[in-house]
Parts: C-alpha cells; sequence; structure tokens
C-alpha cells in the first residue's frame, strides 16, 4: 500500500565547479562554490531549500573531516534544515540524487538541494589510492594486493578473453573522452590525445595504461529539486526527473555472476526505463561512469544500448562521439572531466541538465537533445544508480 | 586501509593460511570467502568449514604496476581471479610466474607467502598465493 | 619402542644467484671460489618468502607422504632456524597454524645456527618414546643471513627440509642418536645485528670437524657400528669440502656421501643443510639401507642420527616432490634482483 502519491518533480537549477587540482580550495569552499552557483542560477533564496543531502565518499581519509551534511548546510547558510550526507564509495552523488528525489517526489518536501563534493588532493597519491580502495572488498581483495585499477583490468582481461576486444578500442573510448573533455570549460583534462599516446603510455594494471584511468580530482556539484507542477516559477526550462532508479551487487569481484557484467547496473537500468516509460532508442545522450575505459563499454552494454560482448563495437566505429548514434559522455566522463568520488553522480545529472537545455560549448552540443540518461556507479559496480531526464 | 591492527590479520589469518571456505551441507555448494548463509538453501542450509584443495585455473589475471604503499616493493606482480576445482573463485597474486607466462586458463596450485607487511616493526602477513601447477616431479623423477 | 621417520618433505625456492655473478660485484676471482668452496651457485628465496613460508611449504610435502596422519595428531611443532622473521613470536605457531595442527599441540622454535632442527628431530624422538605425543614435527628452514661482500655470500642460501617423527609407519627407524657440544665462538650473531660474524679458517678444525667426526664416533661407538655398516653418510654441508673431508676422515668413501651433496648446486641452507641432504638420500636409498647422519651447528655442537630405511619407503618418497625436483625448478638472477629479493638496499 502507497502512503504517497508520487509527484513528478523537475530539476530547477544545476552547478558545478571545474574538475581538477584546487590547490586554494577546501571542501568547504568547493560546496560553497557549486552551491551559490546553482541558487544564484535558480533565483531563490537559501531559505526556500527545506532539506539538503550530499553526496561524500571519505572526507575522513581526503580531509580528515566527517559530519559532512551539516558541514555543508553550516557553509551554504542553510542551517537548521535537515541535511544528510549519503555515501556509496563513487556512487555517493548518484545516491543522493536518488534520496533527494524520493523526497520532492513522496511530497514530503518541495524545494530540496542535492550536492556531491570531494576534495582529494589534500593527501598524497597514494594515501587516496588507499582510501579508493575502501569501496573493495577489503579482506579478500584490498589484502591480496588488489587496487581498483587492477579490478578493472581483471574485468576487462576477461571481456578480451570472451568477446575479442583489443586494447586499441579501449585506447579510442579515452582518445573520445579527452576530445569531449578539450571542449569543456570545467574539464580537469582539456588536452586532446592521439590514439598512440594511450595505447602505449605507462601501464598502471595491464591491459589498462595511464590514459584507461580517470585522475583524482577535486570539485563540486549541485542541482537543485522541485515538484514539477511549481517548477515554472523558478525557471522557464525545467528538466524532468523521468526516474531515478538504483541497485546493489557483491562488493566482491569475486562473488560475480559474471566478471564482464554490473549486475548493478543492469537491474538499475530496467526499472528505470520502467518508470520512466522511455524506450533506449529514445535517449539522445548518455553519461556513463567510465572510472575505466573499459568502464564506458560495459556500461554501453549493461545499460541496455547493445548486446553483450557488442557493446566496444559502437565505441570503435566512434558511434559515441557528439553527432554518433549514441553520444557517450559529452563532457569529458570521468576520464577527461575528472572524478572527485563523491561529487561525480551529481555532476554528471548537471552536464544532462545543460545538454538538454542547449547550454554547453559548441562542439560538444548534442542538437535537440531530447532525454538523457546519467548512470553511476559505486567500486566495481557494487552499487549502480541510473537517472533519465527530459526536456519539460 | 592505512594501518591494521593485529586484531583484523588474525581474525581471518586460518582462512587466509589454509583456504578454507565454507560448504553447504544441505545443498553442496562451496563458497569462498565462507559465508554465514547459503544463498540458495537459505533457512534450510547448514553451512560447515570446508578446505579447498588449492588447486584452480585462472579465470582473469592483470599485472599491477602501481600498487598501494604496503605492496609496493612487489611491483610489478601479478594479479588473478582464480578458478578453484571446486567452484568458487578467489583473488590472489600469482608468483613463481613471469608476467608474459601468465595466461587465462593456466592451471595453478595454492602456495603459502608473505602477504604483506606494513613496516619493519610490525605484524607479518601471511597467505596464500598460487603458483603455476608443476606435476612434472610425478613423472620426471 | 621403535622411533623414526613417518613423513618427509623439502622446499628450495626457484631463484639462484651463480657465484661468477656475486664475484663480479666485489671483484673476486670466482674460479678460485668455486673451486675453494665446491658450490657454483645458490638458491635465493623471493621477496616475498621467509623462513615461515620455507617451512610451511617443507612441513606440507611431509604431511603428503606421512599419508594417514591427521594434522591433529601432530603433538609437536619445532622449527629450527637462524633467521626466524620474529625475534619474539614463533614461526613455529604459524607452520602448527597453516597446517592445521593446531590447537592441541605444543610448539616451539629453537635456534643453533645449523644444528637445531636435528635438536627438534631429537626432541619429538624422545616425546614419542615416552608416549606423550603420538607424532612430532620438526623443520629446518633459513633464508641465510650475510654481510655482502662477506666470503658468506657465496654460500648462504635459502631451503627448508621438515621430518614428522613418529613411533608407526616408519619410511626410516632411527636407531639411535648422539650429540657432541662444547662452547665454540666460531660464528655468531648478536641481537639486533643483521648479519651473523664468524672466525674465518676457526671454524674448520676446533669447530666443524672436532663435532662432526667426534658425533660420528661417539654414535658409532654407542650403538657398536663401523663405517662399513652405513651405505650413505651425510654431514651438515658449509661448502661441499667440508662434508667429503669429514667424510674421509672417518673412512667414508665419496660414493657414500655423494648423494646428500646438494650444496654444489644450491648452497648452504643453514638449517636445512644436513636435513636436505638426509632427504635426497631418502629419495633414492632401498629398504634396509643405513644412513649415518651427523648435523653441524656452530657454537658448536652436533647431533649424530643411525637411520634405517624401511619398505616404506617405496610407495611413500612418491607422494611428493623429491630435492631433485626442487634442486632443478631454478631461474637464474642478477646481483641486482639478488640485493633486491634480499632486501640489501637498507640505505
Amino acid at each position: 500500500m502507497k502512503l504517497y502519491k508520487k509527484r513528478d518533480v523537475a530539476i530547477i537549477s544545476a552547478a558545478a565547479t571545474k574538475c581538477g587540482e584546487h590547490w586554494d580550495k577546501g571542501l568547504k569552499d568547493l560546496a560553497w562554490e557549486a552551491g551559490v552557483k546553482a541558487v544564484e542560477e535558480a533565483g531563490i533564496s537559501g531559505k526556500d531549500i527545506e532539506y539538503l543531502v550530499v553526496g561524500n565518499m571519505s572526507g575522513g581519509m581526503f580531509v580528515g573531516q566527517e559530519h559532512i551534511g551539516a558541514l555543508v548546510a553550516d557553509f551554504l547558510g542553510l542551517n537548521p534544515i535537515p541535511s544528510l550526507r549519503v555515501e556509496g564509495a563513487c556512487a555517493s552523488g548518484g545516491i543522493a540524487f536518488f534520496q533527494g528525489y524520493m523526497a520532492v517526489a513522496s511530497g514530503l518536501y518541495d524545494i530540496v538541494a542535492v550536492g556531491g563534493v570531494e576534495k582529494m588532493t589534500d593527501v598524497e597519491q597514494e594515501h587516496a589510492t588507499t582510501a579508493l580502495s575502501g569501496a573493495m572488498d577489503f579482506e579478500w581483495e584490498a589484502y591480496f594486493g588488489a587496487t581498483f585499477p587492477g579490478i578493472y583490468a581483471l574485468m576487462a582481461r576477461r571481456y578480451m578473453h570472451e568477446y575479442g576486444l583489443k586494447k586499441e578500442t579501449l585506447a579510442k573510448v579515452a582518445v573520445k573522452n579527452h576530445y569531449h573533455g578539450s571542449m569543456n570549460f570545467l574539464a580537469h583534462f582539456r588536452n586532446r590525445i592521439s590514439l598512440d599516446e594511450a595505447l602505449y603510455a605507462p601501464m598502471v594494471a595491464d591491459p589498462l595504461g595511464k590514459y584507461d584511468c580517470c585522475p583524482i580530482s577535486d570539485g563540486a556539484a549541485l542541482v537543485i529539486l522541485a515538484p514539477l507542477e511549481i517548477a515554472r516559477k523558478y525557471t522557464d526550462t525545467p528538466i524532468i526527473v523521468k526516474s531515478s532508479a538504483m541497485a546493489s551487487d557483491t562488493l566482491s569481484l569475486l562473488k560475480r555472476r559474471d566478471i564482464c557484467t554490473l549486475d548493478a547496473t543492469v537491474h538499475a537500468a530496467e526499472k528505470a526505463f520502467r518508470l520512466a516509460h522511455i524506450e533506449r532508442s529514445q535517449v539522445n545522450l548518455i553519461e556513463v561512469h567510465d572510472c575505466f575505459t573499459i568502464a564506458e563499454i560495459l556500461a554501453i552494454e549493461d545499460l541496455g544500448f547493445a548486446k553483450k560482448g557488442e557493446g566496444w563495437k559502437m565505441c570503435d566505429e566512434g558511434q559515441t562521439y557528439v553527432g554518433g548514434n549514441l553520444p557517450v559522455n559529452t563532457d569529458g566522463g570521468l576520464k577527461a572531466s575528472g572524478h572527485p568520488v563523491g561529487a561525480t553522480g551529481v555532476k554528471q545529472i548537471v552536464e544532462i541538465v545543460k545538454q538538454l537545455r542547449g547550454e554547453v560549448e559548441r562542439g560538444r552540443q548534442v542538437n535537440n537533445a531530447e532525454v538523457g540518461l546519467a548512470h553511476n556507479v559505486g567500486g566495481s559496480g557494487a552499487t549502480a544508480v541510473v537517472t533519465i531526464l527530459a526536456r519539460g | 586501509m592505512s594501518h591494521i591492527a593485529p586484531p583484523a590479520h588474525w581474525r581471518r589469518a586460518k582462512e587466509r593460511y589454509r583456504l578454507l571456505g565454507s560448504k553447504c551441507e544441505n545443498c553442496g555448494s562451496t563458497f569462498f570467502p565462507p559465508t554465514k548463509v547459503c544463498p540458495k538453501c537459505r533457512r534450510k542450509g547448514k553451512i560447515a568449514q570446508t578446505e579447498f584443495s588449492g588447486k584452480g585455473k585462472i579465470y582473469s589475471y592483470t599485472i599491477i604496476h602501481s600498487a598501494p604503499k604496503m605492496f609496493e616493493k612487489y611491483t610489478p606482480y601479478i594479479l588473478a581471479l582464480v578458478e578453484l576445482e571446486e567452484g568458487p573463485k578467489v583473488m590472489s597474486q600469482i608468483v613463481d610466474c613471469k608476467p608474459e607466462e601468465v595466461k587465462i586458463g593456466m592451471d595453478v596450485e595454492a602456495c603459502f607467502r608473505k602477504l604483506f607487511e606494513q613496516d619493519g616493526e610490525g605484524v607479518i602477513s601471511y597467505g596464500f598465493k598460487f603458483r603455476p601447477a608443476d606435476n612434472s616431479w610425478k613423472t620426471s623423477y | 619402542m621403535r622411533v623414526g621417520i613417518v613423513g618427509y618433505g623439502v622446499y628450495i625456492p626457484r631463484y639462484r644467484i651463480r657465484v661468477e655473478d656475486i664475484a663480479r660485484v666485489w671483484g673476486h676471482d670466482a674460479g678460485s671460489i668455486k673451486s675453494g668452496l665446491d658450490v657454483i651457485e645458490k638458491s635465493v628465496p623471493s621477496l616475498d618468502e621467509d623462513t615461515a613460508t620455507l617451512a610451511v611449504e617443507a612441513a606440507r610435502n611431509a604431511l603428503k607422504r606421512a599419508k594417514d596422519v591427521k594434522p591433529s595428531e601432530i603433538g609437536a611443532v619445532y622449527v629450527g632456524s637462524e633467521s626466524h622473521p620474529y625475534a619474539v613470536k614463533p614461526t613455529a605457531a604459524t607452520v602448527a597454524e597453516a597446517l592445521g595442527i593446531v590447537p592441541n599441540t605444543t610448539a616451539a622454535d629453537l635456534e643453533f645456527a645449523c644444528k637445531a632442527a636435528t635438536a627438534g628431530i631429537q626432541a619429538c624422538m624422545g616425546l614419542v618414546r615416552g608416549g606423550y605425543i603420538k607424532y612430532g614435527m620438526s623443520v629446518g628452514a633459513d633464508t641465510a643471513q650475510c654481510a655482502p661482500g662477506d666470503a658468506l655470500e657465496y654460500t648462504a642460501s635459502a631451503g627448508a627440509a621438515a621430518y614428522i617423527i613418529g613411533g608407526e609407519n616408519l619410511v626410516a627407524e632411527i636407531e639411535d642418536t648422539f650429540s657432541y657440544t662444547q662452547d665454540v665462538p666460531d660464528f655468531w650473531r648478536r641481537e639486533g645485528s643483521l648479519y651473523p660474524r664468524h672466525g674465518g679458517r676457526f671454524t674448520g678444525e676446533p669447530a666443524y670437524f672436532e663435532h662432526v667426526i667426534k658425533a660420528s664416533k661417539g654414535l658409532m661407538e654407542k650403538l657398536g657400528t663401523n663405517v662399513s655398516d652405513y651405505n650413505y653418510v651425510v654431514f651438515h654441508m658449509p661448502n661441499g669440502k667440508f662434508p667429503l673431508r669429514a667424510a674421509k676422515i672417518l673412512g667414508f668413501t665419496t660414493e657414500h656421501i655423494q648423494p646428500s651433496l646438494v650444496v654444489e648446486v644450491i648452497g648452504n641452507t643453514y638449517s636445512g643443510s644436513s636435513l636436505l641432504g638426509l632427504a635426497a638420500v631418502l629419495d633414492v636409498a632401498k629398504a634396509g639401507e643405513r644412513i649415518l647422519l651427523t648435523s653441524y651447528g656452530s657454537g658448536a655442537g652436533s647431533d649424530s642420527f643411525s637411520i634405517r630405511v624401511t619398505d616404506l619407503i617405496e610407495e611413500r618418497r612418491n607422494l611428493a616432490p623429491p630435492v631433485k625436483y626442487y634442486v632443478e625448478r631454478k631461474e637464474y638472477i642478477d646481483y641486482a634482483l639478488y640485493a633486491r629479493n634480499r632486501c640489501l638496499y637498507r640505505g
């Protein structure tokens, strides 16, 4: 028995900071920057916001700061509203959005802010790696020398074995994402790379080289949600949340049914499409969680845009560029636009919103985009959130 | 994992030393890592400890070039997903094998090695790794 | 009541370094070193191997050969070594845990330079014969330490041998044992020192030969046996020359000692040395043959054993890899990799 009638929800504003190494900005500064941009865009007062959800993976290990919910509310001047920090590794931002969406859809709150923030560069790289490795099974994976690139490399190697993927196609994913990123003012990396640069880069975890791996970035993003019925009070271009769905799977890769499939993505996508009453063919662009190049290929398949074992062909043929059949990661993806882990899921939503409004830089704007999808993953696939957005 | 306290090593040491997993006496399924419930039988399941033979095949592998500090001195090392002959998969390093020799499907056997030391004064972690299976001694000597 | 060996097993790491590669680093003449020591290469452990891991591998092989012995029936575990990974925390408990011998067992680490594990065998013999335990295990294992550039560097190697001692289902009966011990400063390592020091040529006559010869003679006198009663003789092998000379002094021929001389190709495995030699003999000996084993540990002492092989050897020895397999399973590394594996870069 449902207590509430589900309401339609819209995004009335969306903003993100530039991703990268923000030596002069701490966690609070980044959250503030994204928050102020979003509030100004919606033309609302902080007083209108009733509830705040913040995605953050590991403030404790990156900057020695927990209690992020209240902290961000304080810094945005939103006290005493309820404020919650959610954590699901690299899917923290996506989960935050899912929570914020439920709060509005359920009728409990009208104006809800969903943020994501991560400050990663205040620790040395090996400590960042250590913090990130907390997203895998500690006792049976990390303890035996597994790293995140290593886990995805195991998936990549098996996928190559099963489906004939070549390293060159992985490199093409990186080349495409750097190309998109080069046109994104907020991207961590704005340089284009050649196929050879990607192909012959130093190895991180064979077969994954330097350009197969996303960077460690600082960054924040924030979107504001409202019931669709009042959204036009705040914006002429509300973006409708057609659906947001989340699923979970085993934390450890070794317990998976198939290491070439992220079942959490499959389940979340099926539910999201069912709830949205939208067909895959209606989707104009997707933002997928390409923490490693192989992940982009797996995502295309697991989201249902290609059969298992055939997703790599779309990347190989260049169909995933802006202008192609299915533009993927038009902001440069995690690879080029950056991966401030707890912020990434919200940052992806921001990109889809801007694309649907026709507001991104020339060259990477998908023409007349009506429907977009964002896909955020935690760990090696233990958490997945899929959100489908459409122009209002 | 910045610092692992001795109880955290000790708690799983038996399982890591001897490749101990669990078995459901109701349906016969085996599990690694050890589990407390049989996902198939649920309440009907009866979980008991079982020692795996240590024989398996490489299901997938990678060569780790960039590792966390406690594994840094071992790079480059082979990390693999090994499918045990009893069914479950384990994540483990492959030793006594050159990176260019490792292959999917390769027969491997468990051995006992040092996993890592956090520093020169701390507790040493031991456990299973795998090496290429070599039964030549049964016929050649 | 009879007492003897129920199972035995060995382990030698797969890496080797040639005498030439060490000599080149220090500007020594490889030819004269090889002919002086009768050693051409030595075993080197991997970075992730230490005395505990070598001991576990050897012990697992011993358990395979002991066939029907259940780990829970082993009532004592001793590990003899001079390179225990911890100064305080027993290697023996790690071995017992890794083999599933725990918890109803006694365990201890022993140290008497290169002969601690034969002392462990004697302890097991006593406990078995006294009826206190059904089976006992003694393991000799070392990742031998030596200062870079020291003469020891040409021989100090890594390996392990494990023996399960019991009163029934013997592959070899231990007829008797005899020991000879005195306080001799021929080789030592002070607490906290990384590498041992030694008395050079002083390690020969008053140390190695005095003890090996006297213990061997003492045993034969005690038993009323003589050289002609033995088919094989096995001594501690600090190099290839010493055991051969000791054999000659006692009246044994090269044929008696040759089957045990693994030192030439694996070096001196310290606590594993004489017991690896014994294993090499058990790999080839026939039922009824007798073996004289005499260990040596600096400091100094020797344990001597008279061993008679039983019928059971034929079916048991094929249950685990022989010494020859481990000797021939090898990959050469150069001095730079050797230094990395042995953690010689300490800054």
